[in-house]
């Protein structure tokens, strides 16, 4: 799949191309899924899923595990295909382009849409500096000031201060916090436009997941972000709406204060009072 | 629940017996390995001098029998073209099916081959060579690369099973994380894997080389004997597991100790290689 020539990019034009300001690249896209299937062999894991995420907003997925809320997200960028034996099916659209149409590069789709792991995965090899590095060059971008990059990266990651005196340090030696700050600091040095989050501080303490719901409030105002969340505290602190998977199915989608005290489904209202689930 | 009691008598003899056993066994194993290292180093070092390392055998009948120099640097020789053959051969073969095939019909065919290849007796890869590059005459006759060549073939489904093993290590998770970032496949592979999996692809072919430099049956009718040191592996040459193979049946005493000596060199040699291995091994990211 990645053999294709990417011909025409999901990177259509500039959003106001008189501006001529630098931040305006840096702004969330939204994303609509349009009767979204995923399968896994003979699994039928996402169900006809119509949802959108509105740009510079933060939406939570919860719903209890097995649900599909995460091979939802990977849909979005398009690491579902990436299991071996598992497709999809349906629309998903990055602004008005659709990601799954045969003319766009997959390896374009994941530049726009980065990606955080539940488990913080630096990669062993590299140091810190190389870790938030490895984005870009791993994209073949040459040239530009990669210090700078970098640095930018590490700070908008709120991890600056922490690791600045120790960047040629293994990755892996941090804390794992840090960790998954570094993770988020790589995924933001290659520029997305929309950041996805499966589970991102399932692995990690309070005072470590409180840093990292910080960094989301943070860079909200940049990115458009989907966060998969077990937990419904951490759901009802970052996010402008919630939507609420069961079987694969989407029970509702709410802004996130209304889900939490009124829902209008009679399951969700049972998932967030903690009646199963 | 029932209460504490101490450790019945009949569960401490049998206790006793076991381990009794296993350490029997274990003793056992280890006598005929000190018993060949053993008598290895008595007879061979007693050959040792600096010109056993320096001169190259004379062939001659009376007198000095000379040294090995020419079977240490042909052993070296023909086992390096082997392994510039087989490890980035097998290393591929092994990326292929890690990365690539995963669990497609012809990566199991691939590795159902790679399997039966390790247990093809190594005379057979020797022979194969003979016949198809030395009796059909098109290539010239004896040589060192096609002692190379044999050996390569040898070498190759070690070197494949090993990398697929230590490929299969390197977590999933950073291939997602690369993939993730808009990496293409390949340089997922390059910048990613490779460099994760190292220590792991090092050893795997060492322990390949090692294997390989000690193969006597793939070079007695491929490279063969020589007396002289030579550069040129389109000419016969000499290595060391030949100089064993020839020195040891020979009548005369000189000769069968320049064997023992040889043989000494060779042990050492792969001593070096494994230790390095094990080295290399313990640096592993994912042990």
């Amino acid at each position: 799949m990645t053999d294709q020539p990417p011909t025409t990019s999901p990177r259509i034009a500039p959003r106001t191309p008189a501006a001529g300001l630098r931040e305006v690249e840096a702004h969330g896209r939204s994303v609509t899924l349009r009767n979204l299937h995923a399968y896994y062999g003979d699994v039928h894991a996402v169900n006809g899923v119509w949802l959108e995420f509105p740009p510079n907003q933060v939406t939570a997925i919860i719903g209890p595990s097995g649900c599909g809320k995460s091979t939802l997200v990977r849909c979005i960028n398009r690491m579902h295909e990436e299991v071996p034996g598992a497709r999809a099916a349906g629309t998903v659209l990055l602004d008005e382009v659709d990601v799954y149409r045969d003319d766009v590069d997959v390896v374009s789709v994941r530049r726009l849409v980065g990606m955080v792991f539940q488990k913080p995965n630096p990669f062993p090899t590299m140091s810190v500096f190389d870790n938030v590095a490895a984005g870009l060059r791993l994209t073949g971008v040459r040239g530009g000031d990669l210090r700078d990059r970098v640095e930018r990266s590490l700070r908008s990651a709120g991890l600056w201060e922490e690791v600045k005196d120790r960047l040629g340090r293994p990755g892996i030696g941090l804390s794992g916090g840090q960790q998954q700050r570094l993770c988020i600091a790589r995924t933001l040095a290659v520029e997305p436009e929309v950041i996805l989050m499966d589970e991102p501080c399932s692995a990690l303490d309070p005072v470590a997941t409180l840093k990292i719901e910080e960094l989301i409030a943070g860079l909200r105002a940049r990115y458009t972000i989907v966060i998969v969340t077990h937990n419904m505290q951490q759901a009802a602190r970052v996010s402008d709406s919630t939507a609420f998977m069961l079987n694969g199915e989407l029970v509702e989608h709410s802004p996130t204060e209304k889900l939490f005290t009124t829902p209008h489904d009679a399951r969700t209202e049972e998932y967030v009072t903690g009646k199963f689930g | 629940m029932s209460a504490l009691a101490p450790v019945s008598p009949r569960r401490r003899r049998t206790d006793l017996l076991a381990r009794g056993l296993l350490a029997v066994g274990t003793l056992l194993a280890l006598v005929p390995l000190v018993l060949v290292l053993y008598y290895v180093a008595k007879k061979g070092l007693g050959t040792w001098s600096w010109s056993f390392f320096t001169t190259d055998p004379t062939g001659n009948f009376l007198g000095s029998p000379g040294g090995i120099k020419s079977a240490i640097l042909g052993t070296i020789e023909i086992v390096a073209l082997a392994t510039a053959i087989a490890v980035p051969l097998g290393i591929g073969v092994a990326l292929y099916l890690v990365e690539y095939g995963r669990e497609s019909r012809f990566a199991a065919v691939v590795r159902y081959f790679v399997d039966v290849m390790t247990g093809v007796p190594s005379i057979v890869f020797g022979l194969f060579i003979y016949i198809t590059l030395i009796l059909s005459g098109g290539v010239g006759g004896f040589a060192g690369w096609k002692g190379s060549l044999a050996l390569a073939l040898l070498m190759l489904p070690i070197v494949t099973r090993s990398a697929e093993v230590v490929l299969t290590l390197v977590p999933d998770s950073l291939r997602e994380a690369a993939l993730a970032l808009g990496a293409p496949r390949w340089r997922v592979v390059g910048r990613i894997v490779l460099p994760t999996a190292l220590p792991g692809l090092v050893t795997g072919s060492l322990l390949a080389i090692a294997r390989a430099a000690g193969e006597t049956a793939p070079l007695l009718f491929t490279s063969t004997l020589a007396l002289a040191t030579t550069l040129n592996l389109g000419t016969q040459m000499n290595s060391l597991p030949a100089v064993i193979f020839a020195d040891v049946g020979q009548a005369q005493d000189r000769l069968v100790r320049v064997a023992w000596g040889a043989a000494l060199t060779l042990v050492l040699m792969i001593l070096v290689l494994t230790t390095l291995a094990r080295l290399i091994s313990r640096r592993s990211r994912f042990a």
